[in-house]
């Protein structure tokens, strides 16, 4: 018979192993789909993470990579704090919107002046602002009332679905667009564009900024107090009280860690590869990233492995799509089934199945 | 027919590593009080989860009343009438006290029934319990109250009980030991496993002693002194702790005065104008039995609980509004009682949890709040090695210490940061004969160095032997405290039921 027990220290091994195994479980799982689907296995596997990265048209597919992981690992690191902490901010989609619509507000009031020293930082201030404000709806609702801010942040989700909606039709539609919805394209606004910084790399000032809140993120996790003070209230509420952290306090500050870099995100999308404030603009990256920061056990260089992980899910389940005929929401379903098999296969870091004999009767 | 019940015969069981348990023989005969003895770590443990089927032995046979006995889980032990009382309670927080014993239960009766039930052995045997509380709101020693009439519910042929009284006034214990006087009268045979041996002299008829899994010794308890027997445990000569030349009395350092408080939550006990001043180099010793507004005294002196200007003063300045580091910074420091998830976070590591209180004091973190991990290495290392805490590193995480190492380790750390003032909540709760000595003799060593010492526990017999001033919560009110020396156990047992004449005196106070 198979039995569990719980293994006396969480095992290292399985930390790193997990993710992989999920991975390989994954594409096991996967392949299997797509072929009840009546799509050759082994192919799609290979559409999926093969040839973005060194396929034919692997040329066009990297620069894609790079900016659909950038925002990924960004929105994630912010998620992460607060998962560490136990605290579950699920609308950073909402917040990543609130941060877009900030971040072109500020560059369409500045519209057309040319003064990109001034603007583009103050629009990166006020994308952080857009996603933080956002976000602390939840938090202060939750200090003060008591209320889940699982529910409250995915509901702003929707509110912020609408005032996007309520944005590319009002008050920031383009003046000169013919009556089409969307705003002005801030791609074509020197002062407000967030080009690539080496053309053709897809490396914009957002995945600069993501890079550098991984190296942050790991010297505040691995070597500050309040990395510490995080962990610690994330794994034992009372002795975190003990030791003096004060659980409020803490509940604003991971929420608006998490809100301003998912408003970042949001900004540098909004102000580079999308361009416009467009009902379509949010197409889920703050609820993959939920994903990607799980499937990086919360750690900032796992998270960046992840981000680049899922990116390429996208990026190969597009190809997949157009080139196989696969349904979208097979490929979907292959992202969930990573988070899935990843919670499944944790299990594993904290305890280990043992064969005993059943006793013969 | 034989008078025995049990019958061991040699019992072996190895884990990597370690021998738990070599060659251990004995029996147990039909309504015998049977006492198992040793310190941690002697097999004990191993030893009755064999006999309750959680352990499947190496080599070696049990016979049940004259047939085999090879229970391959605890709900066979169970059908054959072996019920078990936990050291360490396994308990659904979440649930009520009815549900939490339906689920140990093959055929749980319908709730209503089960309550009353429950409500019946619990008055039958003098243990206070209402069925519809909720197990996570319970004080510790309530919890155990569910585990013990859990098993009595079972009527079982033999009640294994691990350290079953560590949390009950002795008026209590007397009640407990009534109740399994009367089980034993009826034919139940008894397994008692206990640190305290005045309780087993008083109690059981046969003792084995365990050490390093071997068998070392028996004794018929009643006619060995206690000393001996905590010998033969431990195996050499036993540390009582000395009590310092007491120093002349020291100036006031901490200061409660009419310190009242609102129930932290739903089940918490109030605190009602408690009075008290500590000096430099005394041991005040608070006793009381669970849930009487012990773990809200300690939150209200660490930090965790905020209260009213004035109400708690050190050194002559208010310090009830302070979070816990800044009273740590100050100079108070406090240990609750639970160790797991609370003194200590169970997945760090000795290293982390060194961080957890020393951090202001110790200077573990730089001014930008970075944090010195050599320099809390080292600190870590330091309580290990000063307060004999027995792990294989300070990487380990502290879930995977036993409870008297970890307890040795979150008390040295608040003595080794040297602080003005202690608190201490239940210092050798499930702690080992020889580690409780050590634990106690560190308390008497930092008072006599001249910090104010508060310790509250629920052993009398610590309390009396630490103590310099005894004083006893009840319903969140605290009597006035009285000098240790001199104080009758009938005393004691007034002062703890909250007597009339102590709450006047203490109103006019």
């Amino acid at each position: 018979m198979l039995t569990l027990e719980k293994r006396p220290q969480p095992s290292q091994a399985w930390t790193y192993l997990a993710p992989l195994v999920a991975v390989v479980v994954t594409m096991i799982v996967g392949g299997a789909v797509f072929a009840m689907l009546g799509k050759p296995p082994l192919e799609s596997i290979r559409t999926i993470f093969w040839d973005p990265l060194f396929g034919e048209f692997a040329a066009f597919d990297r620069p894609e990579l790079v900016k659909k992981a950038g925002p990924l690992v960004l929105i994630a690191l912010g998620l992460s704090f607060g998962f560490r902490a136990g605290i579950w901010n699920i609308g950073a989609e909402g917040q990543y919107i609130m941060g877009a619509i900030f971040g072109a507000g500020i560059a369409l009031a500045f519209y057309p002046m040319e003064a990109r020293w001034l603007i583009f930082p103050l629009m990166i201030i006020a994308g952080m602002v857009g996603g933080m404000l956002w976000a602390m709806i939840p938090g202060l609702l939750k200090v003060k009332f008591k209320t889940n801010e699982i529910l409250v942040s995915l509901m702003l989700v929707y509110v912020a679905d609408f005032m996007l909606d309520s944005m590319s039709l009002g008050l920031l539609r383009n003046p000169e667009g013919h009556g089409f919805p969307g705003s002005r394209n801030l791609q074509q606004y020197a002062s407000a564009y967030n080009g690539d910084l080496i053309a053709g790399t897809g490396l914009h000032w957002g995945v600069i900024a993501a890079l550098f809140a991984v190296v942050v993120s790991y010297i505040a996790l691995s070597r500050h107090i309040f990395g510490f003070n995080v962990r610690l209230a994330g794994q034992s509420p009372r002795a975190a009280a003990f030791s003096g952290v004060n659980a409020n306090r803490l509940v604003l500050v991971c929420m608006g860690i998490s809100g301003a870099l998912a408003g970042a995100a949001g900004m540098f999308e909004v102000a580079g590869p999308s361009g416009q404030i467009l009902s379509s603009f949010n197409v889920g990256y703050g609820f993959t990233a939920i994903i990607v920061a799980f499937l990086g056990r919360l750690h900032p260089i796992g998270i960046l492995l992840a981000g680049c992980l899922m990116a390429l899910t996208y990026i190969g389940g597009e190809t997949a799509q157009l080139t196989l005929g696969l349904p979208r929401s097979a490929v979907q379903l292959f992202q969930g089934m990573l988070l899935f098999f990843l919670l499944a296969v944790d299990l594993f870091t904290n305890f280990r199945i043992r064969l005993t004999a059943k006793e013969a009767a | 027919m034989t008078d025995t019940l049990l019958e061991l015969s040699g019992l072996t069981k190895a884990y990597p590593g370690v021998v738990a348990n070599s060659d251990v023989s004995f029996s147990i005969k039909k309504g015998e009080v049977h006492a198992l003895l040793g310190e941690n770590g002697a097999g004990k443990s191993t030893l009755v989860k064999t006999i309750y089927g959680l352990v499947k032995p190496d080599t070696g046979t049990m016979t049940l009343e004259g047939a085999s006995f090879q229970p391959s889980e605890p709900r066979a032990a169970r059908a054959s009438g072996i019920a078990m009382v936990f050291q360490h309670f396994s308990l659904f927080d979440a649930l009520n006290v009815a549900e939490n014993i339906a689920l140990g239960m093959e055929n749980p009766p319908k709730m209503g029934d089960l309550a009353r039930r429950i409500r019946e052995v619990s008055e039958t045997y003098g243990l206070p319990l209402d069925p519809d509380r909720v197990v996570g709101d319970l004080s510790a020693g309530e919890r155990q109250r569910v585990e013990i009439i859990r098993c009595l519910l079972q009527d079982p042929k033999l009640l294994i009980m691990d350290e079953p009284t560590s949390v009950l006034t002795p008026q209590e214990v007397e009640i407990l030991f009534e109740t399994l006087r009367k089980l034993r009268a009826e034919g139940t045979s008894i397994l008692y496993i206990s640190h305290k041996l005045e309780e087993i002299r008083a109690l059981c008829e046969h003792a084995t002693i365990l050490r390093l899994g071997k068998v070392v010794g028996t004794c018929d308890p009643r006619e060995t002194s206690a000393r001996d027997m905590a010998e033969m445990m431990v195996g050499a000569t036993l540390h009582v702790p000395e009590k310092a030349d007491k120093a002349q009395e020291g100036d006031v350092v901490l200061a409660i005065s009419g310190l009242s408080a609102p129930a932290p939550h739903q089940f918490g006990t109030a605190l009602k104008d408690i009075s008290v001043e500590v000096r430099a180099g005394e041991v005040l010793g608070i006793g009381g039995v669970a849930g009487n507004g012990q773990d809200e005294l300690v939150a209200a002196l660490s930090g965790e609980m905020k209260t009213k200007p004035g109400m708690i003063s050190f050194k002559g300045n208010s310090v009830g509004h302070l979070p816990p580091n800044a009273r740590r910074k100050a100079g108070i420091a406090a240990a609750p009682e639970e160790r797991n998830g609370h003194a200590a976070a169970p997945d760090m590591s000795l290293v982390e949890n060194a961080v957890l209180t020393g951090a202001v004091r110790m200077e573990l973190t730089d001014d930008r709040g970075f944090v010195r991990w050599a320099k809390a290495k080292d600190f870590a290392e330091q309580v290990i090695e000063t307060f004999d805490v027995r792990t294989p590193g300070s990487h380990v995480a502290a879930r995977a210490l036993s409870g008297g190492n970890l307890q040795k380790f979150v008390i040295g750390r608040e003595i080794m940061q040297r602080p003005e003032v202690l608190i201490i909540n239940q210092p050798t709760w499930g702690v080992d004969a020889a580690a409780a000595a050590s634990i106690r003799q560190a308390i008497l060593d930092e008072a006599a160095e001249g910090a104010a010492v508060i310790v509250i526990s629920q052993d009398l017999d610590e309390l009396m032997e630490i103590s310099d001033r005894f004083a006893a919560l009840n319903e969140g009110r605290l009597s006035a405290p009285r000098p240790a020396k001199g104080l009758t156990i009938k005393e004691i047992g007034l002062m703890l039921g909250g007597a009339h004449d102590m709450e006047v005196a203490h109103v006019d106070a």
